[in-house]
C-alpha cells in the first residue's frame, strides 16, 4: 500500500457531544484498501502551538464514496481545532499509515476491548471482522456514559457490552471486571485491544494467564508517522520498534511489558 | 528554468537542496511521496560505528513553532549500513553523505573508513554535535581542539570530502568553524540543534526521558541564519545552511546569508513534499527576480 499525501475535503463533521466528532473527509480520487487499524497523520493548521501533524487511527472507509472517516476526542488545542472544522474545508492528511490488525479465520470468536477514546481504533476492524463472519463481541469501556459514543454503530458488528467507572452505564467498573474478561475469555481464540496503557496492560496480562492470542493498537507522541523522526519507539523483545510503522498494532508477546 | 546547480568541494550538486540527517531515514522512506533523486542530495540517519539502541521514550516534545527531540543516534551500526542498507541506495541519481558519530576519535575513524569503502556514496558529514548523547557528539563539538582533534583524525582516513556539521551551542560558532576548517574540513554544515528542554507543568516532570534534547524547527530559524551569515565571514570553505527551512522563501535568506546549499531537516516530518516545494520555489524565486543561477544570489546580502 503507497502511502500519500493529499488535501482532502471535509463533507461533514458530526458532532457527537461535547467532546466526541467524526471528521468525514473525502479523497479526491479512488480509494485503495486502507487495513484495519492504520492510521492517518493530520495537518491541524499553521499555527505555532499545534506545529506538528496529528495522528489519528482511520475510524471507517467508504470505498463507494471515497471517504473516510476520523474520530476526534477533544483534548487539547489541536483537537479542539480539528473539532471547529466545517464542511467544504481542506485537509492534508497523510494516509494510509501503519501496519494493521491481522485477520483471523471465518467463524473463530474474537473480543474487541476498547477503552475510552481507543475505541475508535477497533470500528474499521469490527466491520470486517463482521464481514470475515466472526463472531464478534466488543467490550467498550469508559468513565462516564458521556465517554461511549457511538454504540449503535459498535453493535451493528458484534454483541456490545459495556462498562463505566461510575456506573452510569453498562457494568460499574473497569473493562477487566466485566463478567466477559472475567468469567467468558476462553471462548475466545483472540482479543484485540486499545486504549489507555494501564487497561491495555491489565487486558493483556489476562490473556497471557490464558494463552489467548492478544493484539494492541498503541499511540505514542511522534514527529512524522512514518519512520524517519524516531520520537515513537516502544520497547519490543527485538528492541527499540517505530509505532508508526512497525506498529500501531504489535501482539502482547512482543512488548516488554511488565504485566 | 533557472540554473541551480552548485557545487560543494568539487562535487557537483544538481540544486542546492539537501536533506537534513535524522529527518529523511535513508531516503527509501520517501520513495512513496516522491523522485528522491530529484534532490540535490541526501544526508542519511547518524551512523555509528556500533549499533545503538538510542534514548527511551519520550523522545520528543512539541514546542512553539518546533520541536525538541532526543533519539540519540539509534541506528544499527556502520557494517549493517554497508551490508543492508547501502545496496538500496544505488537506485537514486543524487549525491548521498552519510553522517557519522562516535563516542572516541577511534569510533568516527572506523566509521569513516567503512563508508569509504562505499562508491556510490559522496561524502561524510562529521556530527561532532548531537545534543541528545551522553559521550561523544557535541562534546567535541563545542572546543575548538576536540573538534579540530576529529577532524584531523578521519581526514587522514577518510579520502572523499569531509562536512562537518556544528553545534550552535557554543559561545563562537564562528572558531569551531576555523578550527575544523584548519583541521582539513572541506565544508561546514549549521546548525545542529539547539539545547533545550519542556515541562509538564501539571505532572511538575520533564517531558523528554533525557530531560534535555535538541530543538528544532522555525523557532530556531534566526539564530541559524545569524551562525551562518557569521560562518561564511569567517571560513573560506563551503557553508551548508540549515535551521527552521520550511520553504523557498526560508531557503533563500540562508543562500542570501552565503549558504552554497542548504538542508531541509524537520519541515520533513510536516510535508513530506517540502524538499521538493522548496526546489520549486526556489527556481520561481530566481526566474521572479530574473537572475540566471543560484549562484549569483549566494552571500548576496545587502547591507
Amino acid at each position: 500500500m503507497r502511502k500519500t499525501v493529499q488535501n482532502l475535503k471535509v463533507i461533514a463533521n458530526l458532532r457527537l457531544n461535547d467532546d466526541h466528532y467524526i471528521l468525514q473527509l473525502q479523497a479526491p480520487n479512488q480509494l485503495q484498501a486502507i487495513d484495519p487499524g492504520q492510521f492517518a497523520n493530520l495537518m491541524v493548521d499553521h499555527s505555532p502551538n499545534v506545529f506538528l501533524r496529528r495522528p489519528f487511527s482511520i475510524y471507517s472507509v467508504d470505498y463507494e464514496n471515497n471517504t473516510i472517516s476520523i474520530f476526534i476526542k477533544v483534548i487539547g488545542e489541536g483537537t479542539r481545532s480539528l473539532a471547529r472544522l466545517t464542511a467544504n474545508s481542506s485537509l492534508s492528511v497523510i494516509f494510509p499509515l501503519g501496519n494493521s490488525f491481522t485477520i483471523p479465520n471465518s467463524n473463530e470468536k474474537v473480543l474487541l476491548v476498547g477503552g475510552g477514546s481507543g475505541v475508535a481504533s477497533l470500528m474499521n476492524l469490527s466491520q470486517v471482522l463482521g464481514r470475515n463472519k466472526n463472531e464478534v463481541v466488543i467490550l467498550s469501556g469508559a468513565r462516564s456514559s458521556s465517554d461511549l459514543v457511538e454504540l449503535d454503530h459498535f453493535s451493528r458488528y458484534g454483541k456490545l457490552y459495556t462498562t463505566t467507572e461510575d456506573g452510569s452505564h453498562g457494568v460499574k467498573g473497569y473493562v477487566t471486571d466485566h463478567p466477559v474478561i472475567k468469567d467468558e475469555l476462553d471462548s475466545f481464540s483472540r482479543i484485540y485491544t486499545c486504549g489507555p496503557d494501564p487497561m491495555m496492560k491489565a487486558v493483556a496480562a489476562k490473556a497471557k494467564l490464558k494463552s489467548i492470542f492478544c493484539e494492541v493498537s498503541l499511540e505514542n507522541t511522534m514527529a512524522c508517522g512514518f519512520g524517519v523522526c524516531l520520537c515513537c519507539v516502544t520497547e519490543t523483545t527485538q528492541g527499540h520498534k517505530c509505532v508508526c510503522t512497525d506498529g500501531p498494532v504489535f501482539n502482547t508477546n512482543q512488548l516488554k511489558w511488565q504485566i | 528554468m533557472a540554473d541551480l546547480r552548485t557545487k560543494i568541494h568539487n562535487v557537483d550538486y544538481k540544486n542546492p537542496v539537501l536533506t537534513a540527517s535524522g529527518t529523511f531515514g535513508y531516503g527509501v522512506e520517501f520513495d512513496d511521496f516522491f523522485d528522491v533523486s530529484l534532490l540535490g542530495g541526501i544526508i542519511v540517519k547518524g551512523t555509528t560505528i556500533h549499533p545503538r539502541q538510542g534514548n527511551a521514550y519520550p523522545r520528543m516534545a512539541e514546542t512553539a513553532a518546533g520541536m525538541l527531540n532526543t533519539v540519540g543516534l539509534q541506528n544499527k551500526g556502520a557494517k549493517y549500513f554497508k551490508s543492508d542498507i547501502y545496496p538500496n541506495l544505488l537506485k537514486y541519481d543524487t549525491n548521498i553523505l552519510v553522517n557519522v558519530s562516535g563516542s572516541t576519535v577511534a569510533e568516527y575513524v572506523e566509521c569513516a573508513e567503512i563508508i569509504n569503502e562505499l562508491d556510490h556514496i559522496a561524502g561524510i558529514e562529521l556530527n561532532i554535535s548531537c545534543p541528545n548523547v551522553k559521550e561523544g557528539g557535541m562534546a567535541f563539538g563545542t572546543s575548538c581542539p576536540s573538534a579540530a582533534a576529529v577532524v584531523r583524525a578521519v581526514r587522514n582516513s577518510y579520502k572523499k570530502p569531509i562536512m562537518v556539521k556544528l553545534s550552535p551551542n557554543v559561545t563562537d560558532i564562528t572558531e569551531i568553524a576555523i578550527a575544523v576548517e584548519s583541521a582539513g574540513a572541506d565544508s561546514v554544515s549549521l546548525i545542529n540543534t539547539l539545547l533545550g528542554m519542556a515541562i509538564n507543568a501539571e505532572t511538575r516532570k520533564p517531558v523528554l526521558s533525557t530531560v534535555t534534547g535538541g530543538l528544532s524547527g522555525p523557532a530556531v530559524k534566526p539564530i541559524a541564519l545569524r551562525m551562518v551569515w557569521q560562518v561564511a565571514r569567517a571560513v573560506r570553505i563551503p557553508v551548508i545552511g540549515m535551521g527552521g527551512i520550511m520553504n523557498a522563501t526560508d531557503a533563500i535568506e540562508f543562500f542570501l546569508a552565503g549558504a552554497t546549499a542548504i538542508q531541509v531537516g524537520t519541515a520533513n516530518f510536516i510535508d513530506p513534499m517540502a524538499s521538493i516545494k522548496i526546489i520549486d520555489g526556489i527556481d520561481e524565486y530566481l526566474n521572479r527576480h530574473k537572475i540566471n543561477s543560484i549562484s549569483e544570489i549566494i552571500g548576496c546580502l545587502q547591507m
